[in-house]
C-alpha cells in the first residue's frame, strides 16, 4: 500500500491530480456547508437571477438563492449518493462473486446468468426503469445504482477468486483443514482487493454521473434540494439570458467525475498495468 | 410489466383534478385498468404477437404510431452520433498511439478522459452557448434545418468517441510492439501503410466490442440529449410517458430499446467474423 501511494504521488501525474481532486471534493463535502456564505434554500426574490457579484460569486438562481452556496452543499449529496450506491452494489456483489468463484457449480452458473442479464442493459436505462418503478427520489437512485453496480463487482470478484483459489497457499490452507469461510475471508478476499478498488473508483464517477443525469431529467432530487443535476436543469431554462447559472454546478460535476476517473485510471496503472475493466 | 407498480393513478390523472369517483371508474374501465394484472398482461402479449403495442393512455392513438413517429428522429440522431464517435475515436486513438509519449499523445489522452467525465447535458450547455447562442451557427434545439442534428450528435457522440479512442490507443500500442509490425517496418513499408494494413486490423476485435457496447450506451444516452435539444425522438417520448404514467407507451419504448440492444449485439457478432476470418459460427 505504501509503495502504491508513493507511486501515485511520484510517478503518475494524472493519478496524482485525481487524488488531489477527490481529496478536495471530500473536503468540500465535509466543511463546505460550514463555510457557505448563504443557506442553500434561502430565497431572496429581489436578488433573483443576478450575474456573479462580490456578494454572490456564482450569481443567484430563479429564487435568488446563492448558487455558490448551493454548489458547496451539492458536493455532500453527489459524493454521498456515489459512495452509498457503490457500497450497496459492492458488498453483495463481492460476496456473490467470492462464493460463485470459490464453490462453482450450480450456484456459479445461476449467478453468472443473472449477471449476464443485468449487464446486457446500459446502466442509465436500467436506472431510469428502476426509478420509474420505485418513483423519483435520491434514495431510489441509490438503490438503482446499487443494482446495476452489483453484476460488475460479482463478475470481477469471481474472476479474481478463480485465480487466487488456484494458488498453492489456498491449497495449503485447505490441506490444513481450514474452513471455507476462513479461507475466503483471510486468504482470498485480501488478494482480490486491488481490482475491486480500481473499479469502485471508476464506478463512483459513473454513479455521480447517473445521479446527476436522473436529477437533471427530474427523476431524482425533488426541487429545492441543492443537487448539481437539478441545478443544471433549472439553469437550462435560463441558458440564453443567464448562462452563468450553469457554470458552478456544471464545473463542480465535471471536476468531481474527472477526479474519480483519474484516480481509478491511476490506481489501475499502479496495481496492474495489463488489467482491463 | 414492472412499470405497472408506478405510484400514481393514470385514470385519476386523465379524468382531471375535479373528476368524480364515478368518472374515474369509467376511465379506468375504458383503459382496462380495472382487470387483474395478469389479465392485462395476457391482453398485452396477445396484441404484441399481432404487432399491436396497445393504445396510448393519453390521447388514444396507437402506441405503434407514437413509436414509429419518434423512431426516425432517434435513428437519425444515433447514426450521426455513431459516425462522429467512430471517426473521432478511431482517428484520435490511432494518432495517439503513433505519437506515443509525445505532447500530442498526452493532449489526446487528456482529452479522452475529459470526454468520458463530461456529462452529456453539461457538454450540451457548452455547445449550445458557444455555437447556438453566441455564434448563432446552429439552432438551440428542435429538428429544423439540415444542420440541426450536428450539435445533438456531437453531444451524444463525444463520450463514445473518448472511450473508443482509449481502447484503440491501448490496443494499437500493444499490437505495434509485435514482431510482425517490426518486420513490416524493417521491410521498408511506409509508416502509414504499416499502421493501417498491419496494425489496425489486429486491433479490430476488442475495438469492435467496445464500439458495440458504446452503441448500446448511445441509444440510452439519447434519452438525455433529446430532452436538452427538444428532439422529438424515442428518449423524449419515454421521459414524457414516465411523467404522465402512460404505461403502454413506456412499455413500447422500452421494448424497442431492448430490441435495438439485441440487434446491435448480433451485428457485433457478425462483424467479428468479418474482422477475424478465423472466427466461424457453427451450430
Amino acid at each position: 500500500m505504501n509503495t502504491l501511494i508513493t507511486w501515485l504521488f511520484r510517478r503518475n501525474r494524472a493519478g496524482r491530480l485525481g487524488v488531489l481532486i477527490v481529496a478536495a471534493t471530500v473536503l468540500v463535502a465535509g466543511v463546505g456547508p460550514l463555510v457557505a456564505p448563504y443557506g442553500p434554500l434561502n430565497p431572496d426574490y429581489p436578488a433573483a437571477r443576478q450575474a456573479p457579484t462580490p456578494g454572490h460569486w456564482g450569481g443567484t438562481d430563479d429564487f435568488g438563492r446563492d448558487i455558490f452556496s448551493r454548489t458547496l452543499y451539492g458536493a455532500r449529496i453527489s459524493l454521498g449518493v456515489g459512495v452509498a450506491g457503490v457500497l450497496l452494489g459492492l458488498i453483495p456483489g463481492v460476496a456473490t462473486g467470492l462464493a460463485a468463484g470459490y464453490y462453482g457449480g450450480g450456484f456459479d452458473a445461476f449467478a453468472m446468468r443473472v449477471v449476464d442479464v443485468l449487464l446486457a442493459f446500459p446502466g442509465i436505462l436500467l436506472a431510469i426503469a428502476m426509478v420509474a418503478i420505485l418513483g423519483p427520489g435520491i434514495q431510489n437512485i441509490v438503490i438503482a445504482i446499487g443494482i446495476f453496480g452489483f453484476p460488475v463487482y460479482t463478475r470481477v470478484a469471481r474472476g479474481s477468486t478463480l485465480q487466487i483459489a488456484a494458488q498453492t497457499y489456498v491449497e495449503a490452507a485447505r490441506a490444513e483443514g481450514a474452513p471455507s469461510r476462513r479461507i475466503l475471508v483471510q486468504h482470498v478476499l485480501p488478494n482480490i482487493f486491488a481490482p475491486i478498488i480500481v473499479i469502485s473508483s471508476l464506478q463512483i464517477a459513473n454513479a455521480i454521473l447517473t445521479e446527476a443525469a436522473l436529477s437533471f431529467l427530474g427523476l431524482g432530487a425533488p426541487p429545492p434540494t441543492p443537487e448539481w443535476g437539478a441545478m443544471l436543469s433549472s439553469a437550462e431554462n435560463n441558458l440564453v439570458t443567464s448562462p452563468y447559472m450553469a457554470v458552478l454546478p456544471g464545473a463542480a460535476l465535471v471536476i468531481t467525475i474527472l477526479g474519480f476517473n483519474l484516480l481509478g485510471d491511476g490506481l489501475r496503472d499502479a496495481l496492474d498495468p495489463r488489467m482491463r475493466v | 410489466m414492472f412499470v405497472r407498480l408506478l405510484p400514481g393513478d393514470p385514470a385519476r390523472l386523465m379524468a382531471g383534478l375535479d373528476a368524480t369517483e364515478d368518472s374515474i371508474l369509467l376511465v379506468r374501465h375504458g383503459l382496462g385498468l380495472d382487470k387483474p394484472l395478469w389479465t392485462q398482461y395476457g391482453i398485452y402479449m396477445n396484441g404484441l404477437v399481432r404487432g399491436d403495442l396497445g393504445v396510448s393512455n393519453r390521447d388514444a392513438t396507437p402506441v405503434s404510431a407514437h413509436v414509429a413517429q419518434a423512431f426516425f428522429p432517434t435513428a437519425e440522431l444515433t447514426v450521426a452520433a455513431i459516425v462522429v464517435a467512430m471517426l473521432v475515436g478511431l482517428s484520435a486513438g490511432i494518432v495517439a498511439a503513433s505519437a506515443h509519449n509525445t505532447p500530442l499523445d498526452v493532449a489526446l489522452t487528456s482529452g479522452a478522459i475529459l470526454g468520458i467525465s463530461l456529462p452529456s447535458f453539461v457538454l450540451a450547455f457548452i455547445l449550445i452557448w458557444v455555437f447556438a447562442v453566441t455564434l448563432r451557427l446552429f439552432p438551440t434545439g428542435g429538428p429544423e434545418g439540415t444542420f440541426a442534428v450536428v450539435l445533438p450528435a456531437v453531444t451524444l457522440g463525444v463520450a463514445a468517441a473518448a472511450t473508443i479512442a482509449r481502447i484503440t490507443r491501448s490496443e494499437m500500442l500493444e499490437v505495434m510492439s509485435q514482431e510482425y509490425v517490426r518486420a513490416a517496418r524493417a521491410k521498408g513499408h511506409a509508416p502509414l501503410a504499416v499502421i493501417l494494413k498491419h496494425a489496425l486490423p489486429n486491433t479490430l476485435i476488442p475495438v469492435l466490442t467496445v464500439i458495440g457496447l458504446q452503441v448500446g450506451f448511445l441509444i440510452s444516452g439519447a434519452i438525455i440529449v433529446e430532452t436538452v435539444f427538444s428532439w422529438h425522438g424515442l428518449g423524449r417520448l419515454l421521459v414524457d410517458a414516465i411523467a404522465s404514467r402512460d404505461y403502454p407507451v413506456i412499455q413500447g419504448v422500452v421494448l424497442l430499446f431492448a430490441l435495438e440492444f439485441i440487434a446491435v449485439n448480433i451485428l457485433t457478432d457478425v462483424l467479428y467474423a468479418w474482422a477475424d476470418p478465423r472466427i466461424r459460427y457453427q451450430g
